[in-house]
């Protein structure tokens, strides 16, 4: 048994999910590879994310052709690795897992489990279904199991004093069929969405994009990151990747505070995992009351702004 | 040129499922199903290709049971040309699904392969990118807009911290995402016209894909039930639990 993560970095740093990603990958209890794959010099992520706690080693992809992570130009390098002899193949569940994972899966014949959120043992898992309502438990019989983990059900990997060994590879192709046009990334001072330990998102009873601005507020005295919910997104008050749901991210904070959201079953999928859930609503009966742990009726134009000063 | 889409059979996504007493599975017996929300938008999609003149015949697919001819003649009735159905019983894991579908386009060559970026049940997000594979060709997933520029599909695909946009050659897969479009409803005129529209059958069987069990379902559980919480009277007094009660802040 060989494990395989693939990681995933931003702005020279190894994002979050990266790091969870590794845990789960240590908990198949067999050794642990990363693959850091980047344009011209990824070995500063190389060297940091040598730096996790229980690696084996960290293989190093360096070159244009990674530059953006298509699937199309990492596919061949990952399939060519996993095919020397991994038996698991591990990557968070984000936008570029995602995205990736399943075209592997189809080039090695086997099939792929997403958004793993428990690891019963090495060929056993369990990930949710419908909208989070129910919790499945499945067993890979595949040769090679390829896995995405959801973040916010394993903890960050920690870091150590020792690196371990980083091993420069080769592989991967620049494919004719796909073309990298551009790029349009939302800056944020804020913390990463999906790992950020205080979430306030908004909904539809924001009313308004400049509204917004309360729920940011309350977001920077916590050290919190913004969410929203689909409606709000949908009406131009806040950008897609801030969406909450089943659709949007996964998040599961210390603290999830909902101002103006009902509390839709999609949204529910993307937060009821959170440990405590605050819930600001105009309106007593919104299902959100019935997984909120406090649940504050009240007026949010009114309420946001003195949570801001009460903090 | 013609535009294949991909389309399944799902739980209504207004429909609170329930896990069956025996802990086998969900219960799917007597409960509302439809077209999966993103395959609505895949097929919105298509017809929106149409009427701009970049296709000119859209082709909807299913893999599944009979009962899937009901969400394909759905998709018939808001402007799909005709529908093609991959009759099988078995349970639809992605890779099968994907074969499947590969040797559908092997046949039917379209220059763009149409798919919703996940099915709202099993939530596997898989069968755009296995197809794109199988087929050799670009994919792009999560898809909020979709364009024609100098023979290529060049699609704007919504990712972690913003977007992106990448150019693809034809034939190519593109996965929906909720932001494409909204879909339209479809006329009762509309509904009738489908029904005389052609809808094929193929038993699975005979497209010699090599499709086998690649996991098996040991069980479902509901999740775990959140304890009830308090109303709270006022902002003080919510400060006060986070801090001293719940102590996340």
């Amino acid at each position: 048994m060989r494990t395989l993560v693939i990681a995933e970095h931003s702005a020279g740093q190894l994002t979050a999910g990266t790091w969870s990603a590794v845990t789960a990958a240590l908990a198949l209890g067999a050794k642990t590879d990363l693959l850091v794959m980047g344009g011209v010099d990824a070995s500063a992520v190389a060297q940091q994310a040598a730096l996790a706690q229980g690696l084996d080693r960290v293989l190093l992809a360096q070159g244009a052709m990674f530059e953006h992570a298509l699937a199309e130009n990492v596919q061949p390098l990952i399939t060519s690795l996993v095919a020397e002899g991994y038996t698991h193949v591990v990557a968070d569940a984000s936008s570029m897992g995602r995205n990736v994972l399943p075209r592997v899966a189809a080039s090695l014949d086997v099939g792929m489990l997403s958004d793993v959120t428990h690891i019963v043992s090495a060929d056993t898992f369990q990930r949710p279904i419908y909208a989070g309502n129910a919790i499945a438990t499945v067993q890979s019989l595949d040769p090679i199991k390829l896995l995405t983990v959801r973040a916010s059900a394993f903890a960050q990997a920690l870091p150590h004093e020792h690196r371990c060994e980083v091993v420069a590879v080769e592989g991967g192709q620049s494919a004719s069929n796909v073309r990298f046009v551009s790029e349009q990334l939302t800056a944020s001072e804020r913390p990463d969405l999906s790992s950020a330990r205080v979430v306030v998102s908004g909904g539809r009873g924001m009313q308004s994009k400049e509204n917004f601005a309360l729920i940011e507020r309350v977001a920077d005295k916590l050290g919190g990151a913004v969410g929203a919910s689909r409606a709000a997104v949908d009406s131009g008050f806040a950008p897609n990747d801030l969406q909450v749901g089943q659709t949007g991210k996964i998040v599961a904070p210390e603290l999830y505070i909902a101002a103006g959201i009902s509390g839709a079953i999609q949204h529910l999928a993307g937060m009821s995992g959170s440990k405590v859930i605050v819930a600001i609503n105009q309106d007593a009966e919104a299902p959100i009351a019935q997984v909120a742990d406090y649940m504050l009726v009240a007026d949010l134009f009114e309420a946001l702004p003195a949570l801001e000063k009460a903090l | 040129m013609k535009v294949l889409v991909a389309v399944k059979r799902a739980i209504d996504p207004n429909v609170k499922v329930r896990v069956k007493a025996d802990g086998s599975d969900v219960e799917l017996n007597g409960v509302k199903m439809a077209l999966n929300p993103f395959c609505e938008i895949a097929v919105e999609e298509a017809i929106r290709l149409k009427e701009k003149g970049l296709a000119s015949e859209v082709v909807v697919v299913s893999v599944g049971t009979s009962a899937a001819q009901e969400q394909l003649r759905t998709a018939l009735a808001l402007g799909a040309d005709r529908a093609l159905l991959v009759e099988t019983n078995a349970l639809l894991e992605p890779l099968n699904v994907a074969k499947y579908l590969s040797k559908v386009i092997d046949q039917e060559q379209p220059q763009l392969i149409l798919f919703g970026k996940q099915a709202i049940d099993q939530e596997n997000n898989q069968v755009g990118q296995m197809v794109a594979q199988l087929i050799g060709s670009g994919q792009a997933t999560y898809a909020s807009a979709v364009n024609q520029v100098d023979g290529q599909w060049v699609v704007e695909r919504e990712v972690d911290g913003g977007s992106q946009v990448v150019a693809l050659a034809m034939p190519a897969v593109v996965t929906c995402d909720l932001r494409l479009n909204q879909p339209r409803y479809a006329s009762l005129p509309n509904i009738m016209k489908a029904k005389k529209k052609p809808l094929e059958i193929i038993a699975a069987d005979t497209l010699g894909a090599s499709v086998k069990e690649h996991a098996r379902l040991l069980g479902v559980v509901p999740p775990a039930v959140r304890k009830a919480g308090i109303n709270v009277g006022s902002v003080a007094e919510l400060v006060d639990k986070l801090k001293n009660v719940a102590g996340v802040i």
